[in-house]
């Protein structure tokens, strides 16, 4: 192929990864070309082709894989990276501004790269440093490293450039973990990894002991479906139902997967669960491994989050040394390892079929269901994945049961919920609550009340989600407290804006999030994504056309309704639900609140 | 095959078991529009032009893949169906050059498509890529419904020549590097003209009659071409 004869790279970095990665086959696809990234700084069309070769994947294959994902580039890019947010919450902090800092600093228009190669910059979405924003993703150096940074301000934006400045860990004490209690979180929001030896301290891994040593895995089954337990990543599916459908459907091996994709915009608390007290996650996943049967379990985590996957890895060294992972485990009959995958840079693989088509080494297109990942999961095998939150859940339920974990929560909604509250409170971070408490206590009592004006607006469940109004601050959060007021918990972000925002600007940020993660497969989302983009866009500039409000209308609801997957049915929902409480903010006027 | 029995606006029908919705309501006489649907390719539900409102069910359901089950209440012109219809189509038509789509004209006409619905919007206008001598691509015409990625892959020709660049709206059917098609492993073997419903892929010799070009100039253009290519390869 001519490709390879055009230009002379040196492919010797490349050949130990490919020794490594190359027998995966396909599935190493993403593996492989986030390493060879490290070493070209890019993906040059030689090393690309070498790899297909390796790999035996499809030449157009591997190019339209780097043209999927946001982080991989198919042509050189400057030795810094700056990626700017700026989603809603780090607006509020003036991402606008970091990211004209950045711009006027390499000298660059957003997505340019500076005439010397130094530096690139880019608009990101949502890096899930909600609380702490501005937040910037760096990636520098040669090899390439990656850092997300916290609290970025135009004037220290600078510092980042070759990865100097502060690193997001210097700001761990600034990730304020509270609320009412201390199930899930007791060692997060610590400033650093809890090992291994002080989560057994304080009764860690007991559960896995007593499954391992007195629980058939259908007694596992039975204990999460006496808890309740619902999943925690958005669709509140009984998390027992998806282990008993995995665990019964026929064919091996099976799967295991945790998502931890974590990208909706407001969300952080998968992060900090993995960065402070991964044991957790990860004893709750070889829990529910053990319940279905599985052979291996994966842990997908975003690309932007390099701090848990290195914290991750860390922790599966210390369960390996330690007996619980591996061959037989804890002298039981039961043997299993994980594999750590990298996301990169990519909100829709989060949705579960599209997660799967991404460890495969494909484009993160979501699956027509059914089937549904039970019985046609990972490389078409059983699979159950859960949320990371989800599964830090479960070593609870098993050492105290499952009627001590309903009795944490409300009838309807079970247990301890996680809430990432940003944007105008005094006290950002991450709540852990029982199930029943209103928003009102939340936001006044826990976030310590909103701060530069009075309260306009909630957004509930990130994106994703819907508005919901002060005169709904009474609102229990509940599944069905929520749900009868006409809003969705989703993944548990609330941003929280004062009456000086202009919602409109707000709008505008959210269109953009979901044009710019659509992944083009079906056309109401494909089109209608960029559709409502435009029509917030002008909005939002105080220049709406007639017509703007039906036409907004006709694209949320054609989206909403006919969309293949949950991308495309949330992508209007906050929009829609904004129309219904502040008609006025959509007809034309001046901008409110500028 | 055991049968079930459902209703599709308010007649009962009677069919195997694993039938489409689609293939259950055309055995009546019920049409249901499609676009991405192709007999010789597998459904991937794209396009969502197919979708009916299905009773008990919170979201419209694409009748292309979805199978009969026994009881069944099937709506193909409701509101919501329709409004998602309509808005597909407007919004189809407010990014792609539809012009040598006569299907989805029909369609448009049959919708009462406003051509304007859209002021302002963005429009994919791709430059025609005119590099080989079989066919040329010009994708400002291309509506992504994947047929010809799928006859190039595993639903006919295993050659692996086409994939995507970029994603969302900014999805565009593209080969490795963007190389031209002769330095990509296609073999020329037309199938993706084939399936192309929207002239976006189009024999070369057609393309240059509407551009103007007689016949005889044609073929002393591809005579050259031949030529050049046999030069490349020594
Ligand atoms: C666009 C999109 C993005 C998603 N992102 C995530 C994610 O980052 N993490 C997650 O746990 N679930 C995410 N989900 C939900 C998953 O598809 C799936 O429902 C979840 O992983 C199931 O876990 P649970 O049952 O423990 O909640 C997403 C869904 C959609 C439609
Ligand atoms: S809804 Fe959006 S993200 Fe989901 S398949 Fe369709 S285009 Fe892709
Ligand atoms: S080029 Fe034609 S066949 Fe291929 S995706 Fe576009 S419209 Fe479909
Ligand atoms: S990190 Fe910026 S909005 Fe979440
Ligand atoms: S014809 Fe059913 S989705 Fe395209």
């Amino acid at each position: 192929m001519s490709v390879e004869t055009q230009e002379s790279v040196d492919l010797t970095p490349l050949r130990p990864v490919l020794t490594r990665l190359a027998p995966q086959g396909r599935s190493g696809l993403l593996p492989t070309l986030l390493e060879a990234q490290t070493h070209y700084g890019y993906i040059p069309p030689a090393v690309a082709a070498e790899i297909a070769r390796s790999l035996g994947v499809p030449l157009a294959d591997v190019h339209g894989m780097i043209e999927f994902y946001a982080l991989l580039y198919n042509e050189p890019v400057g030795r810094t990276v700056l990626r700017v947010c700026t989603d809603p919450a780090c607006a509020l902090r003036g991402g606008e501004r970091v990211l004209h800092a950045a711009c006027a600093l390499a000298g660059v228009e957003e997505g340019g790269t500076s005439a010397d190669g130094a530096i690139t910059v880019e608009r990101s979405p949502c890096l899930g440093h909600c609380n702490s924003g501005v937040s910037v993703n760096v990636s520098f150096g040669r090899p390439v490293r990656n850092i997300t940074f916290a609290h970025v301000t135009p004037e220290t934006v600078g510092d980042l450039v070759d990865g100097r400045g502060r690193t997001t860990a210097d700001f761990w004490s600034e990730d304020y973990v509270g609320g009412d209690l201390c199930i899930l979180t007791p060692l997060c929001g610590r400033g650093r990894r809890t090992k291994l030896f002080e989560y057994e301290a304080v009764g860690g891994m007991q559960a896995l002991r007593k499954v391992l040593s007195s629980m058939t895995p259908q007694q596992v089954i039975e204990t999460m479906r006496r808890s309740e337990l619902l999943g925690r990543g958005g669709a509140a599916f009984p998390t027992w139902a998806k282990w008993e459908g995995a665990a019964k459907a026929p064919g091996q091996p099976k799967y295991f997967v945790i998502n931890a994709d974590e990208s909706e915009p407001g969300t952080f608390k998968d992060r900090v669960l993995l960065e402070g007290d991964p044991c957790r996650v990860l004893e709750g996943a070889i829990i529910g491994a053990y319940a279905i049967g599985a052979g291996r379990i994966y842990i997908y985590i975003r690309g932007e989050y390099p701090l848990a996957i290195e914290r991750v890895e860390a922790a599966l060294q210390e369960l390996r040394e330690a007996g619980y992972l591996g061959e037989r485990i804890l002298g039981s009959d039961f043997s299993i390892d994980v594999e750590v995958r990298s996301g990169a840079g990519a909100y829709i693989c989060g949705e579960e079929t599209a997660l799967f088509e991404s460890i495969e080494g494909k484009r993160g297109f979501p699956r027509v269901k059914p089937p549904f990942p039970t019985t046609h999961g990972l490389f078409g095998k059983p699979t159950a994945i859960n949320n990371v939150e989800t599964l830090a859940q479960t070593p609870y339920i098993i050492n105290q049961g499952p009627d001590a974990f309903l009795r944490l929560g409300t009838a309807d909604s079970a247990g301890p919920k996680l809430l990432c509250v940003s944007g105008d409170v005094v006290r950002p971070g991450l709540y852990e609550i029982g199930f029943g408490v209103t928003l009102r206590h939340l936001i006044e009592n826990l976030a310590g009340g909103v701060v530069g004006g009075k309260l306009q607006a909630l957004l509930i469940g990130g994106a994703a989600g819907t508005f919901a109004t002060p005169a709904q601050l009474d609102t229990p959060i509940t599944f069905q407290g929520l749900r009868a007021a006409g809003l969705t918990l989703g993944s548990g972000a609330i941003m929280v804006f004062n009456d000086k925002r202009d919602l409109r600007d707000i709008l505008r940020r959210l269109a953009r999030f979901f044009a710019h993660e659509s992944c083009g497969k079906c056309y109401p989302c494909q089109l209608g994504t960029q559709r409502q983009y435009e029509i917030l866009d002008r909005l939002a500039e105080g220049q709406p056309l007639p017509g703007d409000v039906i036409r907004l209308q006709d694209v949320g609801w054609t989206m909403t309704d006919a969309s293949l997957c949950g991308l495309g049915q949330t992508a209007a929902s906050a929009v829609l639900s904004a129309m219904k409480h502040w008609p006025d903010l959509f007809t034309n006027g001046s901008a409110r609140h500028a | 095959m055991p049968e079930v029995t459902l209703t599709i606006d308010g007649r009962t029908v009677t069919a195997p078991e694993g039938t489409t919705i689609l293939k259950a309501a055309e055995a009546i006489g019920i049409h249901i529009p499609t676009i991405c649907y192709h007999e010789a390719c597998t459904a991937n539900a794209i396009c969502r032009m197919c979708v009916v409102e299905v009773e008990k069910q919170r979201l419209l359901q694409p009748a292309c893949v979805v199978q009969v089950r026994e009881g069944m209440v099937v709506h193909t012109r409701s509101e919501r169906v329709e409004r998602s219809r309509r808005t597909i189509l407007e919004m189809l038509d407010s990014a792609v050059d539809l012009s040598d789509a006569p299907e989805i004209q029909a369609q448009m006409a049959e919708y009462n498509v406003n051509h304007n619905r859209f002021p302002g919007a963005e429009r994919r206008t791709p430059p025609v890529i005119d590099d080989n001598p079989m066919y040329v691509r010009d994708y400002a015409k291309c509506i992504l419904c994947w047929r010809c990625v799928q006859v190039c892959a595993e639903d006919a020709q295993y050659t692996f020549a086409l994939s995507f660049d970029g994603r969302g709206f900014r999805t565009q059917i593209g080969t490795f590097f963007d190389l031209p098609m002769p330095e990509t492993t296609c073999v020329f073997c037309g199938q993706c003209v084939g399936v192309c419903p929207t002239g976006a892929l189009k024999p070369r010799r057609e393309w240059l009659l509407e551009q103007g070009k007689t016949p005889d100039e044609i073929l002393q253009m591809s005579r050259t071409a031949r030529r050049k290519s046999r030069r490349a390869q020594r």
